[in-house]
C-alpha cells in the first residue's frame, strides 16, 4: 500500500485543493466570539421554513450552493456530494440532495462527519474517481434537541458538562484541479489584493472506536477526549512528525471540559500541546451565553473549518493544520439501554505548502 | 497515573473498574452543579408559587367556597398560567432559574404536557401530538400511579 503510512495514517501524493468554502451559523452562534468568521449568520434559526429538519436542509443546500459558487465551478462538474448530519437517517443531508441532482453518497459519523467526509473526498480525487467534490455536514440545535433529548420548551436543568448542539452548516469544494488560483473572489476577513494561499489536504488519519464506558450523555466531552487523544498520538506516529509541526491542532467538539481532558491525557503521554491545541465546541460560544460546556454537533467542526481555518490559511496566518472532528456514535435508544458512548475522531492534516 | 489509564484505555473492552478510574479522573475536570444556590432558588421560588396559590384558595373561601371548590379552581389557574408561559417561550427559561421550584408544583406537569404539544404539531394532531403529549408526563403518571398502588395494598394490610 503505497499510500499508506504507519497504522492509520494515508496519504495524498495528488493532493486535493480546496477551492472554496462557505458557512453558515444560527443566531445564538452568530453572537459568539467566533461570529466575524462566519459567511452569513442567520436573523431566525427557522430560516423561513415551517419545520427544524426544513430549516437544517436549507441551511445545508445553501452552504453547498455558496461553496460552489465560491469555488467558481459548475454543478455539472461536481462529481459527487458526501454529506452527513446527525438527524435519523441522516435526513437533512437526503433532503439537501434531493435537490442539487448530483450523485450523492451520504455519510454518518455523528459529529466526526465532517473530516469523514473530507478524508472520502480526498480518497476519490486521489484515487482519480472524481475531480471536483463537494463535501459538507451540518446540525442543528432545534433538529438535535428534539431527536436526542427534550422538547424545547421543556423547563429543564442542564447539568455544568452538557453542550450546547450548535446550530451550523459548513461546505468545502475539494479539487484535483491544479491549474491558476482559486476563483474564490475574497473571504470576508480576506483584504482585498492580498496574495492568497492555495490549501491542500496532505495527510489523514482514520480513528478507531474508544469507549471508556461513560454512559451520562451529557458527559460527551468526556467520552470523546481519549478517542481525540489516540488520534493524535498515532497521527504524529505514523508520520513521525512533532506537534511543533502544526501551527495549530482543532478538535470537533470536547466542549470545554472534554478539552481539558485531552490536553491532560496528552500531556501523560509525554505530549505538550499548550498553545497549539484548542477545540471548535470551545470556541464557538462566549461565557456569558451559558452553553455550560460549549458547543457540539457536526456544524460546530464543520463551520469554523470552513470560515476560521481556511480564512486564515488562505492569508497565510496558519500554515499547517490538524483538524481532527470528533463523533460520540450513540443512539436515542443505545443509551436508554444502558449502553456506554462510543467515541471516534478522524484528523485530516491540512498545509498551504504543497508538498509532502 | 494518567498514563497507567491511557493504557488501560487502549484495551477494547472497558472493564467495569478502567471505567470507574476514568470517571473518577473525569470529575475533576467537571465544575460541579451549585447544589446550593439551585436549591435556595427553587426554595424560594417554589415557596412564593405555592404561597400566591394559597393566597387566592383563602380569598375564594373567604367568598364563600368550599375548600374543595376552591382547591380546585387554584389548580386549574396554575395549570394555565403554566401552559401560557410555555407557549410565550418563558417557562424553560423560568424552569432554568428556579429549577425544582417551578416543576415540583403542579406547573411542572402542565409544562411537560404542552412542551411536547408545541414541539410535535408539525408531525400531525393525531400521529404527532395524539402520541407524543404524554411522552413526559406518561412516566411519570405510570410510576406514580404504581408506587400509589403499592403503597395503597400495603396500606390496606398494615391498618
Amino acid at each position: 500500500m503505497k499510500n499508506k503510512l504507519g497504522k492509520q495514517t494515508l496519504q495524498f501524493p495528488f493532493l486535493p485543493r480546496i477551492v472554496g468554502s462557505y458557512s453558515i451559523v444560527g443566531e445564538k452562534e452568530g453572537k459568539g466570539p467566533m461570529a466575524k468568521w462566519f459567511d452569513m449568520i442567520l436573523e431566525e434559526d427557522t430560516f423561513g421554513e415551517k419545520t427544524w429538519e426544513k430549516a437544517e436542509s436549507k441551511m445545508l443546500k445553501q452552504a453547498m450552493l455558496q461553496a460552489l459558487q465560491k469555488s467558481g465551478r459548475e454543478k455539472d462538474e461536481i462529481d459527487t456530494v458526501l454529506s452527513g448530519d446527525l438527524i435519523n437517517q441522516i435526513m437533512s443531508s437526503s433532503f439537501m440532495a434531493r435537490d442539487l441532482s448530483i450523485p450523492f453518497l451520504g455519510i454518518y459519523g455523528a459529529c466526526s462527519t465532517m473530516t469523514e467526509s473530507m478524508i472520502m473526498g480526498s480518497m476519490m480525487i486521489d484515487g482519480g474517481y472524481a475531480s471536483n467534490i463537494l463535501v459538507g455536514a451540518s446540525s442543528h440545535y432545534c433538529t438535535a434537541e428534539r431527536q436526542f433529548r427534550m422538547p424545547l420548551e421543556h423547563g429543564n436543568h442542564r447539568p455544568p458538562s452538557a453542550q450546547w448542539t450548535s446550530t451550523a452548516s459548513g461546505a468545502m469544494v475539494l479539487s484535483a484541479d491544479d491549474k491558476g488560483d482559486t476563483a474564490v473572489k475574497q473571504g470576508k476577513n480576506q483584504p482585498q489584493g492580498q496574495k492568497l494561499r492555495e490549501v491542500y489536504l496532505s495527510h489523514a488519519t482514520i480513528g478507531k472506536i474508544l469507549d471508556t464506558g461513560i454512559k451520562d450523555p451529557n458527559q460527551m466531552g468526556a467520552a470523546m477526549a481519549p478517542a481525540a487523544v489516540d488520534t493524535i498520538v498515532r497521527h504524529l506516529s505514523d508520520m513521525e512528525r512533532s506537534p511543533e509541526f502544526y501551527d495549530i491542532i482543532l478538535s470537533g467538539d470536547l466542549g470545554m471540559i472534554g478539552r481539558d481532558i485531552a490536553l491532560d491525557l496528552l500531556s501523560g503521554r509525554g505530549i505538550n500541546l499548550n498553545g497549539i491545541f484548542n477545540d471548535c465546541g470551545a470556541m464557538m460560544y462566549d461565557k456569558k451565553q451559558d452553553t455550560h460546556s460549549g458547543g457540539s454537533g457536526c456544524g460546530c467542526s464543520a463551520s469554523i473549518f470552513c470560515s476560521y481555518v481556511y480564512d486564515e490559511m488562505r492569508t497565510g496566518k496558519i500554515n499547517n493544520a490538524l483538524l481532527i472532528s470528533t463523533g460520540a456514535l450513540l443512539s436515542t435508544i443505545s443509551s436508554q439501554q444502558g449502553e456506554s458512548i462510543p467515541g471516534i475522531a478522524h484528523a485530516v492534516a491540512v498545509t498551504t505548502k504543497g508538498v509532502i | 497515573m494518567s498514563k497507567q489509564k491511557q493504557q488501560q484505555q487502549q484495551t477494547k473492552k472497558p472493564k467495569k473498574e478502567v471505567t470507574k478510574q476514568y470517571e473518577q479522573y473525569v470529575k475533576q475536570f467537571t465544575p460541579k452543579p451549585k447544589y446550593f444556590s439551585n436549591s435556595a432558588k427553587a426554595f424560594i421560588v417554589g415557596g412564593l408559587l405555592c404561597m400566591a396559590a394559597l393566597y387566592i384558595q383563602n380569598l375564594l373561601i373567604d367568598s364563600g367556597m368550599s375548600e374543595k371548590d376552591a382547591g380546585a379552581i387554584v389548580t386549574v389557574l396554575l395549570v394555565c398560567l403554566a401552559q401560557l408561559l410555555t407557549g410565550l417561550g418563558v417557562f424553560d427559561s423560568l424552569g432554568k432559574f428556579a429549577g425544582a421550584g417551578v416543576f415540583v408544583p403542579i406547573t411542572g406537569f402542565a409544562n411537560s404536557m404542552v412542551a411536547p404539544a408545541i414541539e410535535y404539531k408539525k408531525e400531525g394532531p393525531v400521529l404527532g401530538v395524539g402520541a407524543k403529549l404524554f411522552s413526559l408526563a406518561g412516566p411519570v403518571l405510570v410510576c406514580g400511579i404504581s408506587a400509589g398502588t403499592i403503597i395503597g395494598i400495603l396500606y390496606y394490610f398494615m391498618k
